[in-house]
């Protein structure tokens, strides 16, 4: 059980670059803890500083630019493709992302973030060249319910698609391990006639 | 309207039907390994709840492990508590690991095959995006996140929309000095790194069914590089032979039973796919990459493209491309500079692999400012090896076989390429710092990547067959 929501707003943080893979997201050095906690401070690491050091950060890193802020992570399309990791998802919620936005999610990200609580919005390519040109300044509104997008200054909208199921574990913090443990009984149901079935 | 493979698969393993939702999709078979099981046994534990089908799932520990003197404990203390925790976990939840030291110990993705775990018309998962591996044996057979590992601890099943359906058919022969890793890196070249998503691929055509099964894993495997939920081939005489009285594969007096069954596996004449995709294999040339994804690649003798032949949406992404790899847009990959060759991964590291390799390099030795590792698969695969005096050739080349896991592809051992070195590379990601921070990967077939060895430079393995 996680807590639910209904709206993310406020400034994002724009890094517009495409194929962002999980290992950019977080490095394979990094994936030796057993907890899921702690990884946002490696979110991007070698993006983020020189030499492995976090005493140099790259100052043309978005992440290192102190005009940039918010909860919600503005990326070029197929974001998140390679690696399962779901230590990518661990990370970008460790280091506060509430929503991410592209106009194309690799499908394992997708799911590993929708299973962390963290909201993938797919918009079309127009739109999210909109939000990169927008100014530091600029603030977004992201309605689950509704399933909308919003840019606050312009009133520019997009309406996202999230399957109804997903929604409403996401609006009310369930998971889906407490929704397949109350169907046990169906899942040896199917056991039992599979086995008939097939032996 | 006729069925695809995946949709004879899929339904069959449908428990039940959510309203607007996912479907809970039944799992075979899963594997699970140190890095992504920690948190799905602890979230076990924090509810209280058993593994649900024990014996359905089997362990190994291949991500992390040292690849030279797997007897001694390992030494990186973080690396050794994955390890240690994933033995602690299998003994509390009654789950067969094949951990270090163990003769059926090796990658994930090679060791299910080999044992004949993996089998037709299976559903397989696990935390490992190359899980798609196993599709090569057509069963549909995919990665997924920790939280994912965790409900099939806890039910066997998933939540999964099901996906689009994509076939890609390849037509005719390859041509000489052409393996599979050059097959799949072609379509990649053609399709991108994200052709594919949001499709499962089945890959069909002449050529599919002239190859072996380790050649038909590499390609099933690197479909997630393609973005492809999973991949898949239909079985047939092929994959029965391979199957056939490996340690779990259906016994003697379930045999002809499976048989039947498996052989009702493949897409019929009218079924429809989402997507079609043909390719002619006579088109195809040894593979290599030059940029950061999988599917920036070329022929081995043709040039990286002009600024002016990429797409002008992709052009960021390929200017900072090549500034990684410190190459310039325009010039030829033949004939650059390389310092390491590495030879393993769950796409390169079976027995034909190294056979392949070990017949190439005989007679030859290796060049002075060379690194090479060569990691087999498993420790099956090391021991065959062995029997058949591959070690001897690499040794007498001047290569070592090293011990089984997932090494260099990854870097998360002490494999690593150190920053701005070049590394040809028979797995199957080119990400920035993959290999190591800074690291710079070509990715090639095992064949192209021997010949890099035995010359120190990118080279055409054609210029040493006939």
């Amino acid at each position: 059980m996680k807590n639910g929501f209904k709206n993310i707003s406020g400034r994002f943080v724009p890094l517009d670059i495409e194929n962002v893979d999980t290992d950019q997201i977080i490095p394979a050095r990094f994936l030796k803890a057993t907890t899921k906690e702690g990884f946002g401070a490696n979110l991007f690491r070698d993006w983020r500083y020189i030499n492995d050091d976090s005493s140099q950060p790259r100052m043309d890193f978005v992440l290192n630019q102190k005009a940039y802020s918010g909860s919600i992570l503005v990326a070029g399309k197929n974001f998140g493709c390679g690696s399962s990791r779901e230590h990518a998802a661990w990370s970008l919620v460790d280091y506060g992302f509430k929503a991410v936005v592209s106009s194309f999610f690799a499908d394992i990200f997708k799911s590993n973030a929708l299973n962390n609580g963290l909201l993938p919005v797919t918009v079309s390519e127009s739109f999210l060249s909109q939000l990169f040109s927008l100014s530091a300044a600029s603030e977004l509104k992201i309605d689950l319910e509704e399933q909308t997008i919003t840019i606050q200054e312009t009133g520019l909208q997009e309406t996202f698609e999230i399957n109804a199921y997903k929604k409403t574990c996401l609006m009310n913090g369930y998971d889906d391990i407490d929704f397949l443990l109350s169907i046990k009984d169906t899942i040896t149901e199917y056991e039992k006639i599979q086995e008939k079935n097939y032996e | 309207m006729g069925k695809t493979l995946f949709d004879k698969i899929w339904e069959r393993h449908v428990v039940k039907e959510i309203d607007g939702g996912p479907s809970v999709l039944y799992i075979d078979r899963h594997f699970i390994h140190e890095v992504t099981s920690p948190q799905a046994f602890a979230g076990l534990n924090a509810r209280g709840v058993n593994v649900f089908r024990p014996q359905q799932t089997i362990a190994t520990a291949d991500h992390n492990v040292p690849t030279e003197n797997q007897h001694l404990p390992i030494k990186e203390e973080l690396s050794r508590l994955q390890v240690e925790a994933l033995k602690k976990n299998c003994a509390e939840h009654l789950i067969e690991l094949y951990g270090l030291g163990h003769p059926f110990q090796g990658i994930v993705h090679v060791i299910g095959p080999e044992l004949g775990i993996t089998q037709p018309g299976m559903t397989i998962v696990c935390g490992d995006s190359h899980t798609s591996t196993h599709g090569a044996f057509g069963s549909i057979a995919f990665g997924i996140g920790t939280s994912e590992v965790e409900m099939v601890l806890a039910s066997q099943c998933l939540l999964q929309s099901k996906p689009k359906l994509m076939r890609i058919r390849i037509e005719g022969q390859l041509n000489k000095g052409v393996v599979s890793k050059d097959l799949v890196l072609h379509i990649l070249s053609k399709l991108s790194a994200s052709g594919a998503t949001g499709y499962a691929v089945e890959f069909a055509g002449s050529t599919i069914r002239n190859l072996s099964m380790e050649a038909r894993m590499t390609i099933c495997n690197m479909s997630i590089e393609m973005g492809a939920r999973c991949g898949m081939i239909a079985p047939d005489e092929t994959t029965f032979a391979y199957i056939k009285n490996r340690l779990f594969a259906p016994g003697q007096s379930k045999w002809e039973n499976a048989l039947a069954e498996w052989k009702q596996l493949f897409s019929d004449d009218d079924a429809v796919f989402d997507k079609e995709v043909v390719l002619q294999a006579e088109a195809m040339e040894p593979m290599i990459t030059y940029g950061t994804n999988p599917g920036m690649g070329i022929s081995v003798t043709g040039s990286i493209p002009s600024l002016d032949q990429i797409p002008s949406n992709d052009r960021t992404a390929f200017e900072k491309a090549l500034k990684y790899m410190g190459w310039e847009a325009g010039t030829a990959v033949k004939g650059k500079k390389v310092d390491y060759v590495f030879i393993g991964s769950c796409t390169n590291s079976r027995i034909e692999d190294l056979r392949q390799v070990a017949s190439f390099v005989q007679g030859k030795h290796k060049a002075d400012d060379v690194e090479v590792w060569i990691v087999p698969g498993s420790k099956q695969v090391e021991k065959q090896a062995q029997e058949e005096g591959i070690d001897t050739i690499l040794e007498q080349a001047g290569f070592k076989l090293r011990q089984p896991g997932c090494s260099a592809c990854l870097g998360m051992n002490e494999d690593k390429i150190p920053a701005g070195k070049y590394c040809i590379s028979t797995s199957n990601r080119n990400f920035e710092g993959r290999q190591g921070a800074g690291a710079r990967t070509l990715l090639a077939s095992p064949l192209t990547a021997a010949a890099a060895a035995i010359t120190g430079v990118v080279s055409d393995v054609r210029d040493f067959l006939n």
